[in-house]
């Protein structure tokens, strides 16, 4: 059985864990394409190589990155999202009202 | 079957002690063995060594390894089938049978089936049963009969058996010479290290193979002791490790159960097998390995014969015919594939010395076999003039016993299971592993180091300084020292034949004793078609037997790269996957657990004679009584909600609190509906969709203060919805903390034109009029003196009361109500009439009345979907499907009573085709209307439309399309 570090719970098995899909950058909703948008919604890359991904360790409820080979099966690194993410850099594309 | 053997005296015979006999049976003869024999040790040495019969051609067989490594030896014991007679130590009163035999081992009836070998090439079930179309199901189960192995008891008795799990930093698979210094090594340097190996016994091939040592027991046993006293190594000896699986998790089988083992660094030391020689006749009782023989002498102190010959392609060969000497054995000549001056020529002249004959560059043309006995009785060699052809006329030798040196094939099984590759090296005609998966290492045979001959005896040096140099690799990677020892020069001295096989013109040359396939068989599997060796093995089962081609890939990777015209590293050997020995069902399975989920009140509807349903993993009551009134039952709980009240139980609910500055933020972007506006004290009915803008759940979000947020999820939907909602605040970094409070919290819902009043008993204090607490309002109050939230919702469509509670109250709480409600005549009520009475309202249930693809405006709430106001998962979508338009929609229906039977799944049609199907009905009144919720490609269906419905059984049906909701049209009951 594979394992996996999480970044808050150290290393564990990974029937603890849920995957959660490549980490992909979403359209600006309000300025897409519908052609972009379908194409974030429906076309994955399926990259062989390194790509990062959401796993989420279930138990704790802790979702974090991975960066792993999909040709070997290598999980290389494992990050906080914080790295990567900021409300700051969501925000101007998506705010939204009550209206 | 040849005369009893009597046994040699010490310091053959490891692991027998002489003083104590052991009585036994086999095939109903009563025999009598030492303690420490296995069974087929026991066995060869009262003269029996026919086991088994084999599996296609019911050939005798005999044991091959005397090692568990063949299927030969696979024979019933006290009614347990498939036990390694070779490896299973005898015990008192032990009852054995031999396998696959219609009559006796002896005179097996279906051995006539060795006479029309030729009809039943490889694969002749596929070619000789396909056709006329049935044909198979006929022959089936007696072929069935005929072949396979042993047959299983009809009344297996019920075993359970537990699992451990064990951590190491360092596990080391197989304890011989480099195992144990490799563990040796690992553990004085600080490493958690478990040694397992699949004997009774340590030393590996020292225990058989030691004609070097001067007292082979004292070397065991001081290497025993010097393992026992390391206090870093945990010994496990008798366990097989089964599976190498990801992250060095190993499968071992120890004492009949299943220990996982989770290793850091995973060292094999899985030694080698020894290959035997491809001829005809190779699988005679009495034809074994020269390992096999050795194992006679040294683990059970057998003579393994009277007169011998050996057949080999190395100097192993030569090592045993000196055993064999020494045990008492006269070896008539030892046989060598090889060319003059390839032999260690101090072996050679050890021979020369011994007066053993020895013949270089000759091998065996055909095993023969007695008549009546059916074992061997002599052998007939030959000069090889080519690859795999011998010269026309040969030499009858009369022996009876033949040891085959074949060459050997690493243990490659786990570590090709952990993706590492075999390599062929034509030079060599030696396979070797390359790419291991990172922490894997290899130390001894299985890397292709065995260890140097000095002066003709086999000696450690450079095996075991080698095996500690790899274990110091897998110390420096684990940071326990710095840097590695030294690395030694582990050159050994090849050990395989090029061309071990040789094809005879009337058959039964095995490749593969399990399967009973001989040279022709792989052959005509390629000339049929199947170039690949991994269609060779799926057309032909070569290497699927028990033994899992410990002894057949070698010689199939050599036929099929000659068949085909391509080097062996081309062919390769087909693929090695768990396990690597036979796992009983009953060590892997465990304990059958359905685990299911109470609420902290299931005792109590229990108490009440509620019927109980699942619900995801849950158990909630469906009704109240006994199942056969059912339908009655669930319409008087609807009538007593209707005009009285009632309690459900509705503990199983999602609940998520939301707290912390950024908690509006948060649920605006999540669901569908707009929430700013939501005052505190307030509730709103929610949906949540996913970003292709399909519902995916629903609830009532409850803004219990500023910032503090309580939202109500579907029972099975929940789970989904808190990682969906904590995945995307991963990437918002909100400063909001979202906790799933499902299991902390037990409900009740009170509902009913009479629930006030019995709230007013509960709640003294409380306000509880229209205006003082409103329809969609919510208050922290405590109830019957339990704190407590509760939520004015109308999930059923009358005055009702959600109570949530911490779930250590809600037994306290649901007494209660019950006594506050005696009189107001409260009752409760169950699933089936919630799922009525919220049908006649018209509500959706997410999950039953939506499925994966289920558009919000096909559902009527397209008023709680609105892209207009900015960014919400799913609105983008939403959008887009708006702008094409849907292609179906909920509708209600009527159905009058003796118009006929539907159900939820039955189809809507349109002439001849399926455009929907009903997702909830029901008839909540005795007698009156069946109302229903169904999809229907009509977009623009109107009240008063007709509904075509298929049952089941086909009947068609016409309802009629109904506005929803079905009563109260106007909402006005619930917000009384």
């Amino acid at each position: 059985m594979k394992q996996i570090l999480c970044p808050m719970n150290g290393l564990r098995d990974i029937d603890e864990f849920v995957y959660g899909g490549v980490v992909r950058d979403m359209p600006d909703t309000a300025h897409c394409s519908d052609e972009d948008w379908s194409e974030y919604l429906f076309l994955m890359d399926n990259t062989a190589g390194l790509v990062r991904e959401w796993w989420l360790h279930s138990p704790s409820g802790y979702w974090f990155i991975a960066e792993r080979d999909t040709v070997s099966d290598v999980i290389s690194a494992t990050f906080d999202p914080s790295l990567f993410f900021t409300w700051a850099a969501a925000e101007h594309t998506q705010a939204n009202s009550d209206d | 079957m040849t005369d009893s053997l009597d046994r040699l005296s010490a310091p053959a015979g490891l692991l027998i002690d002489r003083s104590r006999t052991v009585n036994f049976d086999f095939e109903g003869r009563r025999h009598q063995g030492l303690s420490g024999d296995s069974l087929a040790s026991a066995l060869y040495a009262s003269g029996e060594r026919a086991l088994s019969r084999s599996f296609k051609y019911h050939r005798r067989r005999g044991a091959l390894s005397m090692a568990g490594q063949d299927a030969n030896t696979l024979v019933s014991v006290n009614g347990e089938p498939n036990v390694l007679a070779d490896m299973i130590p005898l015990s008192e009163g032990l009852s054995a049978r031999a396998q696959n035999t219609w009559g006796g081992l002896r005179f097996d009836a279906l051995a006539v089936m060795n006479l029309l070998g030729g009809l039943l090439p490889a694969g002749f079930y596929y070619r000789a049963f396909y056709r006329p179309r049935g044909i198979w199901q006929f022959w089936e189960p007696v072929i069935r009969a005929m072949a396979g192995l042993g047959v299983l008891p009809n009344r297996a008795p019920h075993a359970l058996s537990e699992k451990r799990h064990l951590h190491a930093d360092v596990v080391v698979v197989g304890a011989g010479p480099a195992g144990i210094s490799a563990a040796l090594t690992a553990a004085r340097h600080g490493a958690s290290v478990i040694l397992i190996d699949e004997n009774r016994r340590v030393g590996g091939s020292l225990t058989y193979d030691n004609a070097h040592l001067k007292d082979p027991a004292q070397r065991i046993a001081e290497l025993e002791e010097t393992l026992r006293s390391e206090p870093g190594i945990t010994l496990l000896v008798d366990s097989v490790c089964t599976g190498w699986f990801a992250d060095h998790l190993l499968s071992v089988i120890s004492a009949g159960s299943l220990i996982k083992i989770r290793a850091r660094r995973c060292i094999l030391a899985t030694g080698s097998f020894q290959q035997h020689l491809v001829f005809r006749n190779n699988d005679l009782p009495g034809v074994i390995l020269a390992s096999a023989a050795q194992r006679l002498i040294s683990l059970y102190g057998i003579r393994p014969g009277r007169r011998a010959v050996v057949a080999t392609v190395n100097d192993e060969g030569l090592q045993c015919a000196l055993d064999l000497q020494r045990a008492g054995t006269e070896v008539q000549v030892v046989v060598d594939l090889r060319t003059v001056g390839l032999a260690d020529s101090a072996l050679q002249e050890k021979l020369f010395q011994a007066g053993i004959r020895y013949e270089a560059e000759s091998a065996i043309n055909e095993a023969r076999a007695g008549s009546r006995s059916g074992e061997l009785i002599a052998v007939d060699i030959r000069r090889i003039i080519a690859a795999g052809e011998l010269a026309a006329a040969g030499e009858i030798i009369y022996c009876d016993l033949l040891c085959m040196a074949g060459g050997t094939m690493p243990a490659y099984q786990l570590a090709c299971q952990g993706g590492a590759r075999l390599r062929y090296a034509e030079e060599s005609a030696e396979f070797s592993i390359e790419n291991l998966p990172l922490g894997m290492y290899l130390v001894g045979a299985v890397r292709g180091v065995r260890g140097e001959r000095v002066s003709g005896e086999w000696s450690g040096i450079g095996l075991e300084q080698d095996a500690a140099h790899v274990a110091s690799l897998a110390l420096q990677s684990l940071g326990l020292i710095d840097e590695p020892s030294v690395a030694v020069s582990a050159a050994s001295a090849p050990v395989n034949h090029a061309w071990p096989i040789f094809a005879h013109g009337g058959g039964k040359e095995f490749v593969d004793l399990d399967e009973d396939l001989q040279v022709a068989d792989i052959q005509g599997s390629v000339d049929l078609g199947y170039r690949d060796v991994q269609l060779v093995k799926r057309f032909s089962t070569v290497g699927m037997g028990p033994s899992q081609g410990r002894h057949a890939s070698l010689p199939t990777a050599l036929l099929v790269a000659r068949a085909t015209d391509r080097l062996v590293d081309e062919t390769g050997v087909t693929t090695a996957r768990p396990p690597f020995a036979a796992e009983k069902l009953s060590v892997l399975a465990g304990p059958p657990r359905h685990p299911v989920r109470h609420t902290s009140l299931h005792q109590r509807h229990l108490n009440m004679g509620a019927t109980m349903m699942p619900a995801g993993a849950w158990q909630r009551p469906a009704f109240y009584g006994s199942p056969d009134r059912r339908t009655a039952l669930i319409q008087s709980e609807v009538a007593q909600v209707r005009t009285g009240v009632g309690a459900i139980d509705i503990s199983t609910l999602g609940g998520l609190e939301i707290r912390g500055p950024d908690s509006c933020e948060l649920l605006a972007h999540i669901y569908a509906n707009p929430l700013r506006s939501l005052a505190v004290g307030r509730a709103r009915y929610v949906i949540a969709l996913n970003e292709m803008g399909f519902v995916i759940d629903d609830g009532v979000a409850c803004r219990t203060a500023e910032n503090n947020y309580y939202v109500t999820a579907t029972t099975t939907g929940v789970d989904r919805l808190y990682r969906e909602i904590t995945r995307w605040n991963a990437q918002w970094r909100l400063d909001v903390d979202v906790v799933n409070v499902s299991s902390a919290f037990s409900a009740v819902n009170v509902a009913g034109p009479a629930s006030r009043r019995v709230m007013a008993a509960l709640c003294p204090d409380l306000a509880l009029d229209r205006n003082d607490f409103p329809f969609m309002a919510c208050v922290n109050a405590p109830v019957a003196g339990i704190a407590a939230r509760i939520v004015r919702v109308g999930f059923v469509g009358e005055l009702g009361f959600e109570i949530h509670i911490p779930s250590s109250r809600g037994a306290e709480l649901w007494d209660s109500v019950f006594k506050a409600g005696r009189d107001h005549g409260i009752v409760p009520f169950g699933v089936e009439a919630q799922r009525l009475l919220r049908l006649e309202k018209g509500h959706v249930i997410v999950g039953q009345d939506t499925d994966g693809a289920t558009h919000p405006d096909e559902v009527g709430l397209s008023w709680a979907a609105k892209p207009e106001r900015g960014f919400f998962v799913g609105g983008r979508s939403v959008a887009m499907h708006r702008a094409k338009g849907i292609g179906r929609k909920l509708v209600g229906f009527r159905l009058k009573p003796g118009a006929g039977q539907i159900a939820e799944g039955d189809l809507v049609m349109s002439g001849g085709d399926i455009v929907g199907h009903v997702t909830s009905c029901g008839a909540p009144l005795a007698g009156g209307d069946t109302i229903g919720l169904a999809y229907t490609a009509d977009t623009q269906a109107m009240a008063g439309d007709l509904l075509r419905l298929r049952a089941l059984d086909g009947t068609l049906l016409t309802a009629t399309i109904a506005d929803t909701p079905f009563y109260d049209h106007a909402g006005e009951r619930q917000e009384v």
